[in-house]
């Protein structure tokens, strides 16, 4: 894990100023942050490890707890709210039978919410991943859990 | 020299200085929680706001941070920066009911009670624990933690910084008094970092002092040999005045022998 | 290849409107993001199978957004000499069945948008028209529209840099980098009168004559793309549709102020956004437009992607830096502003995606042109995303100006299933909701200020009947809670409570005075907090109590919603006479709340089992269950 993370670090020249890029770099290449990366992170960059905490905790995209291999992201932006995000949100958090913030017991799917995707016109939306599904409606959700491992 | 008027009067500050710096050289009042001369300045409790005007334009502005310019009129105490500063009085209350520096903060400027839903905090997140952890002492071994509501100062995943040298400078700027550092015997504990310290005893006197940490650390930064840092502050000053006599003795000595 | 002279820029814009109007057959899907969302994926795949299957010798593209999002995925197929036509929601079948029509002249006009015609095309290739097909130009939804900043979006390949340069791109930074001085180009930005779309709307001229003016070397240029406002997507738009636009008005910009050093700030949120600007940057490198001695003319300049990590506060300036600098995004009061000590301490000047998209169109046709369009003090024209609940949904840029009630109801074809109107919020979380009455208001800086909302970055989100007021105060006070980056007490304490009293409301808790207490707190932390993000948090709050206080009342006295929406003040009914207990609401309740009665019997719902989720209400087919 070391070597994996001294190419990461030399990717970005070990630039202390690039420590957000390189998180994202790291969480992308281990689905979380766990604390032993961080503690390598604040040795490899020489920055104290209270701000590698800091930043870890302040911003949103970063997961110090494990995630599922797959990350749905519902979006709750203003046209999504609109047009029944909350709906969706709630359809699966009690078809997944998990809250949002929480991870499936199989590790499969992890539920978080997001504003916004910049999918407005196609609103309620979510992502999973890279893949984004438009024009919601909760019945067609178990269609979409069913392409995904 | 730059030349604006705080409260009708003309003062003349220094360039590059901040307007509440400025005006407590010339003893106007202006209340602040999250600011210390030792450390920079945040803005961020925003209790030294004052009314700031440049020509036609007023804006509210945290005293700390703004710099003076030439020509600015400054307000303290307007009708506004009153009704601003008791709502922020109040928000800190709900936070804090029980903090003395908000209570007497609040007794100041007259308010009497809030009816927000009142929490348990000790902690106004001013922020100068992390600042002085790192501007003074350089060691950054808290930080300011998650963000908006949720925010808190707490030590890495929340143990013990191996950073933290338990000098305890965070407790002596913090307004609230949350930090608590206590010595018992030879044991220095800062339950809020969940620190716990072995205290050097002093080799003349044998009270414990300070930690053995900070010492080392204190030591290297300053590169001197660790034995210097042995003995205590007290005992320091008595060694002081006993070679200072003894300074002195000696050159009576030398002038008696030379005459 | 490299482009260093004006006959290189010549010789590569042949090569793009070939590109763009080939001499063959040419299948162009949209895949911007909103494409992908409903399938445009799958679309291109089929097309592209069934093109090998039939060996047909077809051209298969991509291009960005076109706009009306509403009819995606997006077709477009030109036949040179032939047709050109845009065809709407589609589908893999649909998609294989033009591609079997190709050759037999069976347009399909039931499944077509609109048809394009383009001065560019050469003669010889150019479309003819076709009698059943609408023109582009004669579709309510984009007849009072004038694309500028979204020109080229779903009319080119945006990773193609031929074709950006066929449609004058870097015509205008050549002109800047060979004949015009730095103070020339920043005199006339401030006389098109540009100002800044990210939502602030201050000038840009006057924000480039600062940065030049600023003493030092070093200088940054910035391009804000962090796009947070829910609600607004039309920065992400340019950036995968257009991104070299963003690329050139960037360089321009730095050529201005004296800056060889840029980076675009690109938010968490938008992978492929992400993507398409490295590879646009690596593409200008490689053709020389971007590194040393751009077109020979001297002038360096480079440009770095720095991400953002899920923080919506860090689209305020001094936060952005200070995220670009890998540190916590924590905004700090200004003066100094950027533009004096910005980046590292250095002058930096930070512009939004829209408002450098802009730059390129400017120089080219010059500010006198710019300037003409628009209202007095707003100048130009302005993306707006029609979103919410209105027929055409979608990217819409219209001249400053132009009436709220127009674009809600004429480009945006007027609500929902015909649904009574309510409110169009603007501005995102910074704006407010403007009322009906005042729907005749003009696009135009001032006036939405003067009617308590912003500009802001472009959100144009239309309610009805059924939107509740507070519910949409309440939600955007819970947005600017989470995203608070909670260094200042009025912000993060002062909404906080907010949202707590506006709970009170929702929840049928409310009493009287809770106006007067939410009117006294709104002023404090807008007067108090250190940023624009507490700064205007109290605005969805004071424009719904200026224009629908009767809302407000109906939740404390009544404890009513009228918009049936608040949870603790409704309840659901059956309605006996429409039910014939067939049941399917019983098997969709989550909570097991509603009892079957018998056959042909009314079933009964037991409401200390509700959880009011609605699920009922779409599954009777019969209308038989109200909420009221």
């Amino acid at each position: 894990m070391d070597k994996e993370i001294e190419v990461i670090l030399k990717n970005y020249q070990k630039d202390p100023s690039q420590l957000i890029s390189i998180l994202q770099d790291l969480q992308a290449k281990y689905n979380w942050l766990p604390k032993e990366i961080l503690l390598e992170v604040s040795k490899g960059l020489g920055v104290p490890l209270s701000r590698v905490f800091s930043i870890a905790t302040f911003y949103r995209a970063f997961s110090l707890t494990p995630r599922g291999r797959h990350q749905i992201r519902v979006c709750l932006g203003t046209a999504c709210h609109v047009r029944g995000g909350k709906r969706i949100l709630e359809r699966m958090e009690r078809d997944l039978k998990i809250k949002e913030g929480e991870t499936t017991p199989d590790s499969k799917f992890t539920l978080q919410t997001v504003r916004c995707i910049g999918c407005c016109s196609l609103a309620p939306a979510l992502i999973i991943g890279q893949d984004t599904y438009g024009r919601l409606i909760p019945d067609k959700l178990k269609e979409i859990y069913q392409d995904y491992k | 020299m730059i030349t604006l008027t705080i409260d009708g009067r003309e003062i003349k500050a220094k360039d590059g200085a901040t307007i509440l710096e400025t005006a407590r050289e010339h003893k106007i009042e202006i209340p602040t929680l999250c600011y210390h001369e030792a450390i920079s300045s945040a803005g961020a409790c925003r209790i030294c706001s004052v009314e700031v005007i440049r020509g036609d334009r007023s804006r509210i502005a945290a005293a700390c941070v703004s710099p003076v310019e030439p020509g600015l009129v400054v307000k303290t105490n307007t009708e506004v920066i009153t009704n601003l500063r008791k709502v922020l009085i109040e928000l800190l209350l709900a936070r804090c009911p029980k903090v003395k520096a908000i209570q007497d903060l609040a007794h100041k400027f007259k308010v009497k009670k809030t009816d927000f839903k009142t929490e348990d905090e000790d902690c106004i997140l001013c922020g100068m624990c992390v600042r002085v952890c790192e501007q003074i002492v350089g060691k950054s071994a808290i930080s300011l933690v998650n963000r908006g509501t949720k925010r808190e100062v707490a030590t890495p995943f929340y143990e013990a910084s191996s950073a933290c040298i338990g000098c305890g400078s965070c407790a002596v700027v913090c307004p609230t008094g949350c930090i608590k550092v206590e010595d018992i015997g030879d044991k220095r504990t800062i339950k809020k970092w969940k620190a716990e310290f072995k205290l050097q005893q002093c080799k003349m006197c044998g009270k414990y002092f300070a930690p053995e940490a900070q010492l080392e650390y204190l030591a290297k930064a300053l590169n001197l040999p660790e034995k210097e840092f042995e003995i205590c502050q007290n005992c320091r000053v008595i060694l002081g005045k006993i070679s200072k006599a003894e300074e002195q003795k000696s050159e009576q000595m030398k002038k008696l022998s030379l005459s | 290849m490299r482009i260093s002279t004006l006959n290189d820029l010549e010789r590569i814009k042949e090569k793009g409107l070939k590109s763009i109007f080939p001499k063959k057959t040419k299948i162009t899907v949209g895949m911007a993001t909103c494409g992908w969302a409903t399938g445009a994926g799958k679309v291109y795949q089929a097309i592209s199978g069934k093109l090998k299957k039939t060996k047909q010798k077809a051209i298969l593209a991509r291009t960005g957004c076109l706009g009306f999002c509403q009819r995606e995925p997006l077709v477009e197929i030109f036949v040179p000499g032939k047709s050109r036509v845009v065809y709407k929601e589609m589908t893999p079948e649909k998609a294989q069945q033009l591609v079997a029509d190709l050759g037999n002249g069976n347009l399909r006009p039931e499944w077509a948008l609109c048809q394009l015609s383009d001065p560019l095309c050469p003669e010889n290739l150019a479309p003819k028209e076709v009698e059943q097909i609408p023109q582009y130009e004669q579709l309510d939804f984009y007849k009072k529209q004038m694309k500028i900043a979204l020109r080229n979006c779903g009319f080119i390949d945006p990773e193609n840099i031929k074709e950006y340069i066929a449609k004058g791109g870097y015509f205008a930074l050549f002109r800047v980098l060979s004949e015009m001085k730095p103070e020339q180009v920043i005199a006339e930005i401030k006389k098109s009168g540009l100002r800044g779309r990210g939502g602030a709307g201050f000038p840009t001229g006057i924000k480039w004559e600062t940065g030049r003016k600023a003493a030092g070397e070093t200088k940054y240029v910035i391009c804000n793309a962090d796009e947070g406002d829910p609600g607004a997507y039309m920065d992400r738009s340019v950036l995968e549709g257009d991104p070299y636009s963003v690329v050139e008005g960037m360089t321009i910009a730095a050529y201005a102020i004296g800056s060889n050093a840029g980076y675009i700030y690109v938010r968490d949120e938008y992978p492929l956004a992400v993507e398409t600007l490295r590879k646009t940057i690596a593409q200008a490198k490689k053709s020389g437009l971007l590194g040393k001695n751009i077109f020979n003319s001297g002038f360096d300049f480079k440009i770095r992607i720095s991400r953002g990590a899920g923080a919506f506060v860090c689209g305020e300036e001094t936060s952005l830096l200070a995220s670009v600098e890998g540190r916590i995004g924590e905004p700090r009061q200004r003066p100094p502003f950027p533009a004096q000590q910005g980046l590292w301490g250095k002058p930096t000047i930070i512009n939004n995606v829209e408002t450098l998209a802009n730059v390129p169109a400017i120089i080219t046709r010059g500010a006198d042109w710019y300037a003409g369009i628009g209202t007095a003090k707003s100048k130009g024209t302005k993306v707006f995303s029609m979103v919410g609940k209105v027929q055409n949904t979608g990217l819409v840029e219209v001249p400053m100006g132009i009436t709220l009630r127009e674009m809600v109801f004429e480009i945006g074809g007027g609500v929902l299933k015909r649904k009574k109107f309510k409110a169009v919020q603007t501005g995102g979380p910074s704006g407010g909701c403007i009322p009906e009455s005042l729907l005749h208001l003009p696009v135009d800086y001032e006036e939405l200020s003067k009617a308590g909302s912003i500009m802001g970055s472009g959100g144009m989100i239309v309610m009805d009947e059924d939107t509740c007021m507070i519910d949409i105060a309440n939600y955007f006070l819970s947005f600017l809670e989470e995203e608070s980056c909670g260094k200042c007490v009025p912000c993060r304490e002062g909404i906080k409570r907010m949202r707590e009293i506006l709970t009170d409301i929702i929840e049928g808790k409310g009493k009287m005075e809770d106006i007067k207490r939410l009117e006294r707190l709104a002023t404090a932390v807008a007067q108090g907090s250190l940023c624009a993000l507490g700064g205007t948090a109290p605005n969805p709050v004071l424009t719904t109590l200026r224009y629908f206080r009767n809302e407000y009342e109906a939740h404390i006295k009544d404890k009513k919603c009228p918009a049936r929406v608040c949870k603790n003040l409704i309840n659901y009914f059956i309605v006996e006479r429409k039910c014939n207990g067939c049941s399917l609401c019983i098997q969709a309740c989550p909570q097991k709340a509603i009892i079957f009665k018998g056959k042909k019997k009314p079933v009964k719902l037991d409401m200390s089992k509700c959880i009011k989720c609605g699920t009922c209400l779409d599954a009777c087919k019969r209308g038989a269950i109200e909420v009221r």
